[in-house]
């Protein structure tokens, strides 16, 4: 990160995160959503992207965060592996960042989702989380697939 | 890469497949003039473009064979074994170095000198007696081996030769007039040739072709192309593609065809199921509208969609004669490998095929083929002695079934070996002998289907490590296909694959469960059965069933299967509740060899649906094949019926051993053996158990079934009336239980061809654990000892004991009358 970077930002539990610009392929409002029975818990569902069909992973239940109450926004990112939708609280605005504000996350940041935050930038009034789309988009098996068998 | 080396890959690779053909079909009909000169023109080819772009190890490769084919065209050598062999070996050596130049861009290091040696010898090889054309030859291939493309040599010793005289119309052609070519052929006109057809192209001027001509004259050996490249007077691109106008000229006829990409054709074929989406969309919303305007622009709409999709779901069509094409060459390597003769028959070559299907069965059918002369067909002298003529016959037929593409492999071999296979299985635990003796002869058959299922004695370089049945058969269902064997001792063997013709596209049937929408594919739907009350499903032993036209259909509840999320997102998980009152949908379908139903909570619609894979998050989940989209723009999974059989089966694993006789035979890893009880309470604690081995059935009926013979109780069961032992009156337990029950449970017992029906209070469940620690505390007549599991103190039956002491005389056949000697005999 050597020149300035925009971020586009959400909210998850009152905490702000962002993913760079250019991953973002859209946001949108809430969808109606296909549950897929048997996957893992973090797969909150289908939907259905202009005829793409894209999977919604919950970032609460991804960073081990409570459920949430109220309808959330798609954020769709652009993984390797295809568009991936993010579900998130509220969408902030696009913002600006610069490499000398950001830090690595301390190493009391719990394990499992350490690996999903690339670092923080240091905001006025706040933390800026930057999220690793990549790692977040992983999910692991479905567990009860592969116990079952 | 360059652009041009590309097309020449591409080509050369289609010339080549061309030839294996040609070469196979050459040795049937060693004299057939058409086909030595398609045969040479390919090779000339093949070897000219190699020469432009500067492949020289593959041009002399190429030289090689050309020089031994042009002796075979010319009738001073007929065709052998080993000519052939060797041509193909040329061939074979042709398509890795362009495999090579493919990869790293360069024809390879390996300049194939044993081939070229064989070759060689194979060209020099029967002109001894011909003396005349013995300088010629060196001079064609000279012994130091140097190859250079010169086709005024070449000419030169065609004039010679008392043959016909050069008469390939292919491209780089010679200079335009030396002296040695007055006896061009006629049908070879002026600007056919290359640097003709370049001056009239306007890419060289006449001028420039006369140097490149002199430049041969005094002694250049490379073509008039090649010169042109090299003295800076023409570009490559020009040549090559004046070598093309020629070439399709040559061809003599006209080409109404484009070479269009495969992956523009991928995404034609997406588009137009986006628009198939579209289209679903707009009728449901038509038809939710009054507006007659827009009713008839949606009726149009739906039509031209549909021709549409069906024109251009043809371009994705192929015959299935691109994947045979290769067969001939792979018959010819095998049979003679093998040592035997065999001929191979086509049929329905152009029966057409998705193209991702048809890659799907290019292997499967492969193996088929080999399978079928490696094992079926028999070696010649083996043939002479059954009275069959010496040289074998493998037919592959296609054709067209009900939607379905039908391909046959048929030999006229040996058969398969009931006996052979069924003791092998035995051998390798994969059924019992008390299983083998109960299957139907096509069962066996298809055991050959199972992962290391293989009777061939020896393992040979070609088959019989036992991997490929079990591969054929998983490849061929993946595609939504089944394959069946039919067989006959000594007369032969006939595979038959039923394949999908496309899978991008596919009619579904829609189904409600969970307040979601399901798609099942209808290849695998057999029929929809509606019940209007829960009572036609029964229960063995906790696994429901329904009686289906007298068989039993194993259920599976769908929201059961999925049922492990579903109260998370609250959806409805009394689904199942809510069937007890109004019935249910049962949605028979068939996988592999066993149907099985499906109870769904509605069942919607038959949809043509749009299959689009599942993203990598969701691929561990064997349940479902994909994901698609709904006529009102929602997603809807789409069901893998075997994913679905296989976790059906998982969860109800225990009751593979009450489905009848046949079904539990078809299933290989059903347990057997002496370590499998079956637990049953007696009374309301005790526990008994019963080896599974000696359990016939597990059944439940109403009391009512209850009847009287005497004394004795008894019940009609099967069409015999069979003798019924309460297990609690003759093992009295500690506590009797509660006997208000209505139903009762019955464990059938047999003997010889005697059934006794034994009822105990409650079946419990069935472990596998070896009763091993048995203890004798109050010896009990009727129970061996006592034992523990699943934390109970559990008495382990006599049950022949038990049964022979509340029945006495009922084995005793001499007591038996007649009649009752009728109902027993199962």
């Amino acid at each position: 990160m050597d020149s300035a970077q925009q971020l586009c930002t959400f909210f998850l539990e009152g905490n702000l995160f962002g993913v760079p610009v250019p991953q973002v392929q859209e946001v949108i409002r809430f969808q109606q959503m296909t549950h897929v029975p048997l996957a893992p818990n973090v797969i909150q569902g289908m939907i259905n992207l202009r005829g793409q069909i894209v999977i919604a992973i919950d970032l609460r239940c991804r960073l081990s965060l409570p459920d949430r109450t109220e309808a959330p926004m798609n954020v769709v990112v652009r993984t390797v592996e295809g568009a991936v939708s993010l579900l998130v609280d509220e969408i902030g605005d696009v913002i600006e960042v610069d490499p000398s504000t950001f830090e690595e996350p301390p190493e009391t940041v719990s394990q499992g989702v350490r690996g999903m935050i690339l670092g923080v930038h240091k905001l006025d009034g706040k933390l800026l989380h930057v999220l690793d789309t990549e790692k977040a988009c992983q999910v692991p098996p479905a567990a009860e697939a592969a116990a079952a068998r | 890469m360059d652009e041009i080396v590309k097309d020449f890959l591409i080509e050369s690779g289609e010339n080549l497949d061309r030839l294996d053909q040609e070469l196979v079909q050459l040795e049937t009909d060693p004299r057939s003039a058409p086909l030595l000169a398609s045969i040479f023109r390919t090779i000339h080819t093949i070897k000219g473009s190699c020469g432009f772009l500067g492949f020289t190890r593959l041009e002399k490769v190429a030289h090689a064979g050309e020089s031994l084919l042009s002796r075979l065209r010319d009738g001073e050598l007929s065709l052998t074994e080993e000519s052939t062999s060797g041509l193909l070996a040329m061939v074979d050596a042709v398509r890795r170095m362009l495999s090579e130049i493919q990869t790293t861009g360069a024809d390879g290091e390996n300049g194939y000198p044993e081939l070229l040696e064989r070759l060689k010898q194979l060209t020099a090889g029967q002109t001894a007696g011909k003396s005349q054309n013995e300088s010629e030859e060196v001079r064609i291939l000279p012994a130091d081996g140097e190859v250079g493309g010169s086709e005024v040599q070449e000419l030169q010793s065609s004039t010679t030769t008392a043959a016909a005289p050069d008469s390939q119309p292919e491209p780089p052609q010679v200079p335009q007039e030396p002296p040695t070519h007055e006896n061009v052929p006629q049908h070879r006109p002026a600007p056919g040739k290359l640097g003709g057809l370049l001056v009239e192209r306007g890419q060289i001027s006449s001028e420039n072709l006369a140097v490149a001509l002199g430049e041969q004259e005094r002694g250049d050996q490379r073509r008039v192309g090649e010169i042109l490249v090299a003295l800076g007077l023409c570009k490559l691109e020009d040549v090559l593609a004046a070598q093309h106008i020629i070439e399709a000229r040559g061809r003599e006829q006209g080409t109404d065809t484009v070479r269009v990409g495969v992956n523009l054709l991928d995404k034609l074929m997406n588009l137009v199921g986006e628009l198939v989406l579209a289209r679903n969309q707009l009728l449901q919303f038509s038809n939710s509208n009054q507006d007659p305007g827009l009713h008839t622009i949606s009726q149009r709409m739906n039509l031209i969609a549909s021709e549409l999709q069906e024109e251009v779901m043809k371009t994705r069509m192929q015959p299935i004669g691109n994947v045979w094409n290769k067969f001939p060459r792979t018959v010819r390597d095998l049979a003679l490998n093998c040592g035997k003769e065999v001929r191979l028959e086509m049929e329905g070559q152009d029966t057409e095929l998705d193209r991702t299907i048809l890659e799907a069965v290019k292997d499967p059918l492969t193996h088929l083929v080999r399978n079928s002369i490696d094992h079926g067909i028999e070696i010649p002298a083996t043939r002479a002695r059954m009275g069959k003529p010496a040289s074998g016959c493998l037919a592959l037929r296609a054709f067209h079934e009900g939607g379905q593409v039908n391909i046959e492999i048929a030999d006229d071999g040996a058969g398969l070996n009931l006996e052979r296979i069924r003791s092998k299985a035995i051998e390798r635990g994969i059924i019992s002998a008390d299983q083998a003796s109960r299957m139907p002869d096509r069962e066996i058959f298809n055991l050959i289907f199972l992962p290391g299922f293989s009777t061939a004695e020896k393992v040979t370089n070609v088959s019989g490590r036992g991997v490929g049945m079990d591969v054929v058969r998983t490849n061929l269902e993946k595609i939504g296909g089944t394959v069946d064997l039919h067989t006959a001792a000594g007369k032969g063997t006939t595979v038959r694959i039923k394949i999908p013709l496309t899978l991008a596209i596919i009619p579904a049937l829609v189904v409600r469960c969970l307040g979601e929408r399901f798609a099942i594919p209808q290849m695998s739907l057999t029929e929809l059965v509606r019940l209007e009350s829960m009572k036609g499903i029964e229960n063995v032993h906790g696994a429901p069933v329904y009686r289906l036209r007298g068989q039993l259909l194993p259920l599976v509840y769908l929201s059961h299967v999925l049922g492990a999320k579903a109260t998370k997102h609250g959806m409805a998980s009394d689904s199942s509740a809510n069937q007890n009152s109004q019935g249910a949908n049962i949605v028979v379908l068939q996988a592999e060899s066993q149907a099985f139903g499906v109870v769904v909570d509605d069942i919607l619609d038959t949809e043509e649906i749009v299959v689009k894979p599942l993203g990598k998050q969701l691929k561990g989940i064997d349940v479902y094949s994909g994901a698609t989209i709904m006529g009102d723009g929602s997603v809807a999974l789409i069901l893998d019926i075997m994913g679905l059989a296989k976790r059906a089966n998982l969860l109800a694993q225990t009751h593979e051993t009450t489905r009848d006789d046949k079904r539990a035979a078809a299933l290989p890893s059903i347990t057997d053996d002496e370590n499998t009880l079956l637990l049953a309470e007696n009374g309301s604690t005790g526990r008994v158990a019963i080896p599974l081995r000696i359990v016939a059935r597990l059944e439940e009926f109403p009391s009512s079934v209850l009847e009287y013979a005497g004394t004795q109780e008894v019940m009609q069961y099967r069409g015999q009336i069979i003798p019924l032992v309460r297990l609690s009156q003759m093992v009295p337990p500690s506590m009797p239980a509660d006997n208000d029950k209505n139903t009762i449970e019955v464990v059938v017992y047999s003997e010889g061809k005697r059934t006794v029906g034994l009822i105990v209070d409650r079946i419990v469940d069935i472990v596998e654990e070896k009763a091993q620690q048995t203890e004798t505390l109050t010896p009990r007549a009727g129970v061996v000892g006592s034992f523990v599991t699943q934390q109970h103190v559990t008495d382990l039956l006599d049950v022949s004991k038990i049964v022979h002491d509340a029945v006495p005389g009922l084995f005793e056949t001499d007591n038996i009358d007649a009649t009752n000697q009728d109902v027993a005999t199962v």
